[in-house]
C-alpha cells in the first residue's frame, strides 16, 4: 500500500503547513508579545476632551512607547474624562508631576498620549494620577478659532482724520 | 397578487422542508462520528482529497489578494504620506475578512462542488445503496469522513491563505514599492492583536465557515436527484448556497467581534 | 422468504397490490413482468431499504420492516444484492472492491482475505482482472465483479436486479450459467427480477409474473408454457400485441384524420 504512505506524507505535509502559517501569524503578525503585559502599574488621568484617543493607544515618554491606555471613562460629577493608563513595571521612576498631553501621530495617525516628565523626586505608584494633562486638539475649534482671527484682522483699523 | 403569495409560499415552506431534512442528516452524520473514530484512515483519505488538492489555488489565490492589497494600499496611503501603515492594512484586512471569507469561496468552489459531485455520483450508480444492502452505513463510511476532513482543513487553508496574502503584501510594498520593511512589520504588529483579530477572524471564521461549507456540500450530495441533471445542480446548489451563508456568516461574525 | 398481503403506494401510484410471493430455500426464483411495474421497488422492499404500506414480508422467519437498526444490518449481511449496473465502488479496484464486505464486517487478516477474494474471483472468471478499475470493465465484467463482491460473506440469498439486460449474449450466456452454478453449488436462494424472458426462463425453478401491482400467474416455467392466460401468454411469447395493446389510447383514426382534412380543406 505504497500510495497510502504517500498520501499520509502529503497529508501530513499540508497539516504541518497549515499550523507553521498560524505559527508565522501569531508570532511575526501579531502582537504576541505583548500579551502578559497587564502587569504594568495603572495611573489615572483626567483630560477635559480625549479627542479620538482610543483604549490600547500607547502612552510614551520621548518618543519610547512605556504602556497604553486600558480604560477610558466619563466622570459624571466633574465632567472630565478618566484616562486609565498601564505603564510597563520597568518604568517606574516618573515623577508625580508629570503631564499628559493627548497628540496624533502624523496627519492621519492614532491618537496617543505623549508624557512629559516633572521634576519632583517622589514617583508615581499603582493607582496614581497625573495632576497637569493637555487634552487633544479638536480640529474643528481649532479652525473655528482661525477663522475667528482672521475676520478680526481683515478689519482694517479706523483712520482718524 | 394571490398566485404569487401562493407561490411565496409555497416555496418557503420548500426551504423550510429542506433546511429541516438538512438538519435531520446533520444529526445523522454527528451521529456516525462515533464509529469514525475507530477508522482514522478514511479522514486522511479525505484531507488529502481536500485538503492537499485545494493548496494549489489557495496558495496562488492568496498570494495574487496579497499583492494586490499591497497595491491598492500604497495607493490610497501614499497621498496622505502614511506608508508605513500598509502593513497593518494588508494584515488587518486579511486577518479580519478576506482571509477566511476567500478561503472558504475558493473552497467551497473547488473542493465543495467535488464532494458534491462524487457523492451525488455514488447515489446515482447505487453506489450507496449498495453499501446500505451490505450492512454498511454509507454515514459513517462516506458522509462524515468528508465533513470532518472538510471541518479540518478549512482553517487550515485560510491560515496558509492569510499567511501567504500578508507575505505577498510585504514583497509588493518592500521590494517594489520600496516601504520600509521595519515600519511594514514593526506597525503590523502593533495593530494585529493575537486574540482579537487573529483568533477572533481567521480562526474562528473559518471554523464556522467550514462547518457551513462541509455540511452543505455533503448535504447536497446526499439530496441530489440521482440523474446527472440532478449531480449538476446539486453541485451548483453547493457552490451558491455556500457562497450566500458563508457571506451572511461573515457579516453576523464580523458585527459580533468587529463591530464598534 | 414470504410475502403476504403487500401493498405499497409511491404517492398517488399503486405500485403493489395484496401481493402474495414464496420464494423456497435452495431454489432460483424468477419475478418478472414489463418495465416499470415495480421489480425493483420490490427487492428494496424484501432488503428493508423502504417499508411497506401494508403485508408482512418474512426473510428466514424474521419480519423485516420490524427489524431495528442493528438487526436489520445482521439480517443484510445474510442477503446479497446484485444491482442493475453492479454498483462497484469506482475508486476501488476490483480486488478490493471484493474484499470490501470483508474488511468493513469481519476481522480476517489480510492473507485469508486475500486468498477469499481470490477464490470469489476465480468463480467468477475475473481472477486476472483483480487490479483493474471498475472504470476500466466492460459492464458484462463490471456485473461479474459485482457478484463476486455479493458472494463474498456467503451469503444465504442473492437478489438480482435485471441482472441481463443490456448485455451481449456471450455475456448473458456467462451470467446465466454462473447465476444457476453459484446457487447450486452454494446452497443459495437466488431471486431475479428481470424481463428477459427466455434467459430466465431457462433457468428459473419457479417464475411470478407480475402485472398492475399484482401477480397476473404463476409456477415453474413448462407449467406457465401452457397457461390459459392471454397476457402470459402474450408476455413469454413476446407478442408485440394482445391484452397489453400495441396503441397507446388514443380516439378513433378515421376521427382524427377526417378532422385534418376538414380543416386543410378550409
Amino acid at each position: 500500500m505504497g500510495n497510502l504512505k504517500k498520501l499520509e506524507l502529503a497529508v501530513g505535509i499540508f497539516v504541518a503547513l497549515g499550523l507553521a502559517a498560524f505559527f508565522m501569524l501569531a508570532m511575526k503578525v501579531s502582537n504576541i508579545a505583548e500579551l502578559g503585559e497587564d502587569k504594568g502599574y495603572k495611573i489615572t488621568a483626567r483630560f477635559e476632551n480625549i479627542g479620538g484617543l482610543k483604549v490600547r493607544a500607547p502612552v510614551t515618554l520621548g518618543g519610547v512607547r512605556i504602556g497604553r491606555v486600558v480604560g477610558i471613562d466619563l466622570d459624571t460629577r466633574s465632567y472630565e474624562a478618566v484616562v486609565t493608563l498601564s505603564i510597563e513595571p520597568k518604568y517606574n521612576q516618573l515623577p508625580t508631576d508629570s503631564s499628559a498631553s493627548i497628540l496624533t501621530s502624523g496627519v492621519l495617525g492614532e491618537q496617543y498620549v505623549g508624557l512629559e516628565p516633572g521634576g519632583m523626586d517622589e514617583y508615581l505608584k499603582n493607582g496614581g494620577s497625573l495632576k497637569l494633562t493637555q487634552s487633544a486638539l479638536v480640529l474643528e475649534k481649532l479652525i473655528g478659532r482661525m477663522v475667528t482671527n482672521a475676520v478680526s484682522g481683515d478689519k482694517p483699523p479706523a483712520k482718524t482724520p | 397578487m394571490i398566485d404569487g403569495l401562493q407561490r411565496l409560499g409555497r416555496s418557503t415552506l420548500g426551504w423550510l422542508n429542506r433546511l429541516g431534512r438538512a438538519t435531520l442528516f446533520l444529526l445523522r452524520l454527528l451521529g456516525a462520528l462515533a464509529t469514525l473514530a475507530q477508522r482514522p484512515s478514511l479522514i486522511v483519505k479525505q484531507l488529502y482529497s481536500v485538503g492537499v488538492l485545494s493548496l494549489p489555488i489557495i496558495a496562488m489565490s492568496g498570494l495574487f489578494v496579497g499583492m494586490v492589497l499591497g497595491l491598492q494600499g500604497y495607493a490610497n496611503l501614499v497621498d496622505f504620506g502614511a506608508t508605513s501603515s500598509l502593513g497593518t492594512v494588508v494584515a488587518l484586512s486579511l486577518v479580519r475578512e478576506l482571509g477566511p471569507v476567500l478561503a472558504a469561496l475558493l473552497y467551497a468552489a473547488r473542493a465543495g462542488s467535488a464532494i458534491t459531485a462524487e457523492i451525488g455520483l455514488m447515489k446515482a450508480t447505487e453506489q450507496l445503496a449498495a453499501m446500505q444492502m451490505m450492512a454498511v452505513d454509507p454515514f459513517a463510511r462516506v458522509f462524515a469522513p468528508r465533513f470532518v476532513a472538510g471541518f479540518i482543513a478549512m482553517p487550515l487553508l485560510a491560515g496558509i491563505f492569510t499567511a501567504i496574502g500578508i507575505l505577498g503584501g510585504y514583497f509588493v510594498a518592500v521590494r517594489q514599492l520600496g516601504v520600509d520593511s521595519g515600519a511594514f512589520w514593526s506597525q503590523m504588529q502593533a495593530a494585529v492583536g493575537l486574540v482579537d483579530d487573529v483568533i477572533n477572524g481567521v480562526v474562528i471564521k473559518s471554523l464556522a465557515f467550514g462547518w457551513v461549507a462541509n455540511w452543505i456540500a455533503v448535504f447536497e450530495g446526499y439530496d441530489a436527484i440521482p440523474t446527472s441533471e440532478g449531480i449538476s445542480l446539486a453541485t451548483t446548489r453547493t457552490v451558491v448556497n455556500t457562497a450566500l451563508v458563508v457571506l451572511a456568516l461573515d457579516f453576523v461574525l464580523t458585527a459580533i467581534f468587529f463591530g464598534v | 422468504m414470504t410475502v403476504r398481503g403487500l401493498s405499497f403506494h409511491y404517492g398517488d401510484r399503486i405500485i403493489f397490490r395484496n401481493v402474495d410471493l414464496d420464494i423456497p430455500r435452495g431454489k432460483v426464483t424468477a419475478i418478472m413482468g414489463p418495465s416499470g411495474t415495480g421489480k425493483t421497488t420490490l427487492l428494496r422492499l424484501i432488503g428493508g431499504q423502504i417499508r411497506p404500506n401494508a403485508g408482512r414480508i418474512e426473510v428466514d422467519g424474521a419480519c423485516v420492516h420490524e427489524l431495528g437498526r442493528k438487526e436489520l444490518y445482521q439480517l443484510r449481511k445474510r442477503m446479497s444484492m446484485l444491482f442493475q449496473s453492479g454498483a462497484l465502488f469506482t475508486d476501488l479496484t476490483v480486488f478490493e472492491n471484493v474484499a470490501f464486505p470483508l474488511r468493513e464486517h469481519t476481522r480476517l487478516p489480510e492473507n485469508l482475505i486475500r486468498t477469499l477474494v481470490l477464490m470469489k474471483l476465480e468463480a467468477v472468471g475475473l481472477r486476472g482482472a483483480r487490479d483493474l478499475m471498475p472504470s476500466e470493465l466492460s459492464g458484462g465484467m463490471a456485473r461479474r465483479a459485482a457478484l463476486a463482491r455479493a458472494i463474498a460473506l456467503d451469503p444465504m440469498m442473492i437478489m438480482y436486479d435485471e441482472p441481463f439486460s443490456g448485455q451481449d449474449p456471450i455475456t448473458m450466456g456467462v451470467l446465466i450459467k454462473l447465476i444457476r452454478t453459484l446457487n447450486d453449488a452454494l446452497g443459495l436462494t437466488s431471486v431475479i427480477v428481470s424481463h428477459d424472458v427466455k434467459e430466465t426462463a431457462s433457468i428459473a425453478d419457479y417464475i411470478y409474473l407480475i402485472s398492475d401491482g399484482s401477480v397476473a400467474d404463476h409456477g415453474p416455467p413448462q407449467a406457465l408454457e401452457r397457461s390459459n392466460s392471454a397476457w402470459v401468454e402474450q408476455f413469454l411469447h413476446a407478442l408485440p400485441d394482445g391484452p397489453m395493446s400495441f396503441h397507446y389510447p388514443a380516439p378513433s383514426y378515421v376521427q382524427d384524420l377526417s378532422l385534418t382534412e376538414e380543416s386543410s380543406r378550409d
